[in-house]
């Protein structure tokens, strides 16, 4: 049985690291409820753009001649995945959810034969695939030194993309991303961006009809890439959200075990040294007796 | 009966305006000034930079917007826009900060005629501006 010193340095560091898990705890919550306002605050601004390209692409008369970020290039060969994680780690489940979620996406197109593309954001999701994907990562993209989520780095990857597309690099682009629920809850995501999915389509009051200045195509032209920005901004927000709740779960787990430990080497001391004490006192009985 | 209408501006990080008593607003679309009032036909179009104004019964405001889109619709106009500035919250040092970086980008001779002539626009306006 480990001495009465040894456990008393345990029971101090286990202390120790729960502080340490409390305070991380304490933080994200706080963090969370910004980046939980964030989240909301950005939700008209992509809602509305949606509308609005969803009205435009109804109102388009010449299909064929529509831009190809909202029809495709026609083909389905070559895919592009960026896969938003966090550029810190203890934060749980986080990051694995959305790799794995991302991983089944992956064997799919392998297994059809079809090329694999993956821009990573966020230094934790590179970490975990580069062992497996090396050859596949065309790019990868951290943020670390901004402090808060902003419009202009959403817009960065947003370039970084549409860019390659005009090079013909790829043919379907998907992102990978946490929604944020609740707390406890945080769903991995999978969007395709490239070309548009509309599966409301049927829903968009066509008799709306608009008039438009300059003509369609121009407008969506210029719309479609500035959509492509904000979905990630979007994702980089709900991202951002869901790795603080993550991360409040995480530690408040943390913390929990880390009492439970103490409780549990706090009985372990007190019993053992109980045990010495009576050791001591036998001892002394049974030399009293001897005389 | 009112001729007020509901006009909201948004941009990527929040809800930025939203007013319900709004007589007109001009803003500067990609062809030219477009002035709104209520029963506007339904239109979309996109922005210019260039200054936004807001006639409300009660007051006037002015913003610098660097690019967007507008949609009316149903007496309610959107606009969705990634830089958008109150111009009297504006002040002689940030507008000389925009003007450098616009000058900065127009000196490039890799760009297309059509963002030569967005850039253009943008530094007249903000010339307009810092002169005032």
């Amino acid at each position: 049985m480990a001495s009465l010193d040894d456990l008393k340095k345990r029971i101090s560091s286990v202390k120790s690291t729960q502080k340490i898990t409390k305070a991380m705890k304490m933080v994200a919550a706080a963090k969370l409820r910004r980046a939980q306002e964030n989240a909301e605050k950005g939700r008209p601004y992509s809602e509305k753009m949606n509308n609005i390209i969803l009205n435009l692409s109804s109102g388009i008369s010449d299909k064929e001649n529509a831009p190809k970020l909202l029809t495709g290039t026609g083909e389905a060969k070559t895919h592009l995945c960026v896969v938003l994680t966090s550029d810190r780690g203890l934060c749980g489940g986080f990051n694995t959810n959305i790799i794995k979620k991302a991983k089944q996406y992956f064997q799919k197109i392998l297994k059809e034969n079809k090329i694999l593309k993956i821009i990573t954001v966020g230094s934790k999701g590179y970490d975990q695939l580069k062992r497996q994907y090396k050859e596949n990562i065309i790019e990868k993209i951290s943020f670390k030194d901004s402090k808060n989520i902003n419009y202009f780095d959403a817009d960065k990857v947003g370039k970084i993309i549409i860019d390659r597309f005009e090079k013909k690099e790829f043919d379907v682009c998907a992102i990978f991303y946490n929604q944020f629920k609740n707390v406890i809850t945080q769903i991995p995501q999978e969007q395709q961006i490239i070309p548009l999915k509309s599966n409301e389509e049927k829903e968009t009051s066509s008799n709306s009809s608009y008039e438009f200045e300059p003509e369609e195509d121009e407008i969506l032209s210029n719309l479609l890439p500035k959509n492509i920005s904000t979905q990630i901004f979007k994702a980089m927000l709900e991202n951002s959200a869901s790795e603080q709740g993550s991360r409040m779960s995480a530690m408040d787990n943390a913390t929990r075990n880390a009492g439970e430990m103490v409780d549990k080497l706090t009985i372990q001391y007190n019993r053992s040294r109980q045990a010495a004490i009576t050791k001591e006192l036998i001892e002394i009985i049974s030399g009293a007796e001897s005389l | 009966m009112s001729e007020e209408f509901k006009v909201e501006i948004v941009n990527p990080e929040k809800s930025f305006l939203s007013k319900e008593d709004v007589r007109e607003v001009v803003v500067p679309a990609f062809e030219g000034e477009m002035g709104i009032l209520k029963d506007h036909i339904s239109i979309i179009s996109f922005l210019k930079p260039g200054i936004i104004r807001v006639y409300s019964n009660s007051e006037e405001n002015k913003y610098f917007v660097e690019d967007g889109i507008v949609e009316f619709k149903d007496n309610n106009l959107s606009i969705l826009t990634s830089s958008i500035y109150k111009v009297s919250d504006l002040d002689k040092n940030k507008i000389d900060q925009i003007l450098k970086d616009a000058e900065k980008e127009s000196s490039d001779n890799n760009i297309d005629d059509q963002k030569r002539y967005l850039i253009d626009q943008k530094i007249e306006v903000l010339k307009n501006l810092s002169l005032n």
